[in-house]
């Protein structure tokens, strides 16, 4: 698809509003890293991806690894709203019998590539698939979504090293660099800092990006297909529960559930219908 | 006994035979090709052989995203790295989504020998078996490995195979016929049934000689798969013959004597002794003589026969 940016952000919203509508009926869940990734996920099923929902497991297809398997409500929204499943399936989340688990399931979910959740696994399948591809000599790319925090642990720092190592360069990682973890702010519960600098010394080529600037997402993404001799990071600046005033940069709402007032602010700050 | 071959070298000798057949075969190691015998491979398919370095938990994160993208990948790396220090991504990355990786682990057990106990997994099997959708196999010697192997190839999931390092008898002949889930019974006899499992088969073997001339009759199974286990074969044994001993060269905690007791004790109670490791670490030393030291021989199995037939 090849989507203006004006309607890139209204699939953003719909995402947005679906997400926090999604928690509340579930009353659990992690609205705060959804909303930070829900214009990247709308730039990379909407502009990016070679991929078709009335297929969703054709060969050449580009790949999708929600490595912050967390964030499972807004990866699920978007495969809705792009046309993989009926978007009335999305109110029951993590409810018992039903396929959108609580961390995605390769094997219920039209559209989910992997079976994530567990934090740093994500990103290692990636590099196998990446892998993969080239051994096939086909021509897909594989994408990954990574948590700020997530980069805590030490299996992405192996998988980092390996893509440099296999010279992936239809690898594309994205860092959703809001900030926050679980336990409070990066920098207090385990230091990232220089990012940029880390993931260079490991071999990747680094491009730091606004994570909700449209133009700047399709340009950055531009520019990782045509990196050639290693595989390529964006690293997005996002705001942790973007668009909900209440929920932005606030860590208490990495994994915490509106309540009906708190759903009804959220939708109409989205701008949708209560 | 005659000729003895460790069943990583059968691993790595039938891994270049499939590789070459089955072009969807992928090899992943983490800087042991050369112990694991994955090198077998390497050498004749080096395009499909991958080194991962020393990083167990990519190794299973790889291996992943290669079988959800149509590959049949080959991990292989010591069992104490599997199954120990990537289990949680075996469990959560290959096994919850049931994706074809194949899990082949060497250097499993107390016969690593010299390098000591940080390198003998004696607990693989109990931490495999406890994974939903995992199958555990466990061959005897070189010609059930390649059998396995190709039983392995021939199923569409997750897959655990336990290889040794120290040369161990050749017990099958090459027309031995091997499926998943079913138990071998080796020598059929009615006082006491001993189930093996890997290399303690042999030493059964050699438990069933010695009690013979003490007019005991013994009945000898391979029980090569962990799990599914053969619940037939078991409550068929506990049936036929007064009492059961398991030996396996792993802790009697949670491998092939728990496996064996939890289906005796729901459908047909029987006297039974698990011969193993005894909840302890073990050490350096040769494998023959720690094989002594932590009870694992024919011998041992002889006094637990006779034990739990008084």
């Amino acid at each position: 698809m090849n989507l203006s940016v004006n309607e890139l952000k209204q699939v953003a919203n719909q995402i947005r509003q679906d997400v926090v509508v999604m928690v509340h009926a579930a009353k659990s869940g992690h609205p705060g890293g959804s909303l930070s990734a829900a214009d990247i996920m709308a730039q990379l099923y909407f502009n990016e991806m070679n991929v078709d929902p009335m297929d969703p497991k054709k060969a050449d297809r580009d790949r999708f690894v929600l490595s912050k398997g967390h964030a499972a409500p807004v990866a699920y929204a978007t495969l809705a709203r792009r046309g993989y499943f009926d978007p009335e399936e999305l109110i029951h989340l993590r409810k018992t019998g039903h396929m959108l688990q609580g961390h995605p399931n390769m094997n219920y979910v039209p559209g989910i590539d992997m079976s994530t959740g567990s934090l740093g696994q994500g990103i290692s399948a990636a590099v196998g698939m990446a892998l993969a591809s080239k051994l096939d000599q086909a021509n897909y790319r594989t994408y990954a979504l990574l948590g700020d925090g997530e980069l805590n642990e030490g299996l992405v720092w192996e998988a980092l090293m390996s893509a440099s190592h296999y010279k992936l360069n239809n690898l594309t990682a994205i860092v959703d660099y809001n900030g926050l973890q679980i336990d409070g702010p990066n920098e207090e519960v385990m230091g990232i800092k220089p990012l940029d600098k880390k993931f260079e010394s490991f071999g990747w080529h680094v491009i730091t990006v606004d994570g909700h600037d449209f133009d700047a997402l399709a340009k950055a993404f531009k520019e990782a297909k045509a990196t050639l001799d290693r595989p390529t990071v964006l690293i997005a600046n996002t705001v942790k529960g973007k668009g909900v005033s209440f929920m932005e940069n606030q860590a208490s709402w990495h994994g915490t559930a509106p309540n009906q007032e708190q759903l009804e602010q959220a939708i109409s700050e989205l701008g949708g219908a209560k | 006994m005659t000729q003895k071959i460790a069943t990583r070298e059968a691993y790595g000798k039938t891994l270049a035979r499939l590789g070459q057949e089955n072009p969807n075969i992928v090899v992943l190691d983490a800087d042991l090709s050369k112990s694991t015998k994955t090198a077998d491979f390497k050498k004749v398919c080096p395009e499909r052989f991958i080194n991962v370095g020393i990083a167990e938990q990519n190794l299973a994160g790889i291996s992943a995203g290669l079988a959800a993208s149509g590959k049949i990948p080959f991990m292989s790396t010591f069992a104490m790295f599997a199954a120990g220090r990537a289990f949680e991504i075996i469990r959560n990355a290959i096994c919850y989504p049931k994706l074809n990786v194949k899990v082949c682990a060497t250097h499993a057990g107390i016969t690593v020998g010299e390098d000591g106990a940080s390198h003998q997994a004696i607990e693989d099997l109990a931490l495999m078996r406890s994974i939903p959708n995992m199958v555990v196999l466990n061959p005897a010697d070189a010609v059930s490995t390649e059998k396995i192997l190709e039983a392995a190839v021939a199923y569409n999931g997750p897959v655990y195979v336990r290889l040794g390092r120290s040369g161990v008898p050749v017990v099958y002949d090459e027309n031995t016929k091997i499926e998943i889930g079913k138990a071998i019974t080796v020598s059929e006899g009615n006082d006491v049934t001993i189930i093996a499992t890997g290399i303690m088969l042999a030493e059964a073997m050699e438990a069933r000689e010695i009690l013979a001339q003490e007019n005991i009759s013994s009945r000898i199974i391979d029980m090569h798969t962990i799990k599914p286990i053969d619940v037939d074969a078991i409550v068929k044994a506990a049936k036929e013959t007064k009492a059961i001993v398991t030996a396996e060269e792993h802790s009697i905690i949670g491998g092939l004597g728990s496996a064996v007791a939890e289906v005796l004790a729901e459908t047909h109670p029987t006297k039974m002794k698990r011969v193993g490791v005894l909840d302890t670490f073990g050490e350096s030393g040769t494998p023959a003589e720690l094989m002594v030291k932590y009870h694992l021989t024919a011998k041992d199995i002889v006094a637990a026969v006779k034990d739990v037939l008084k």
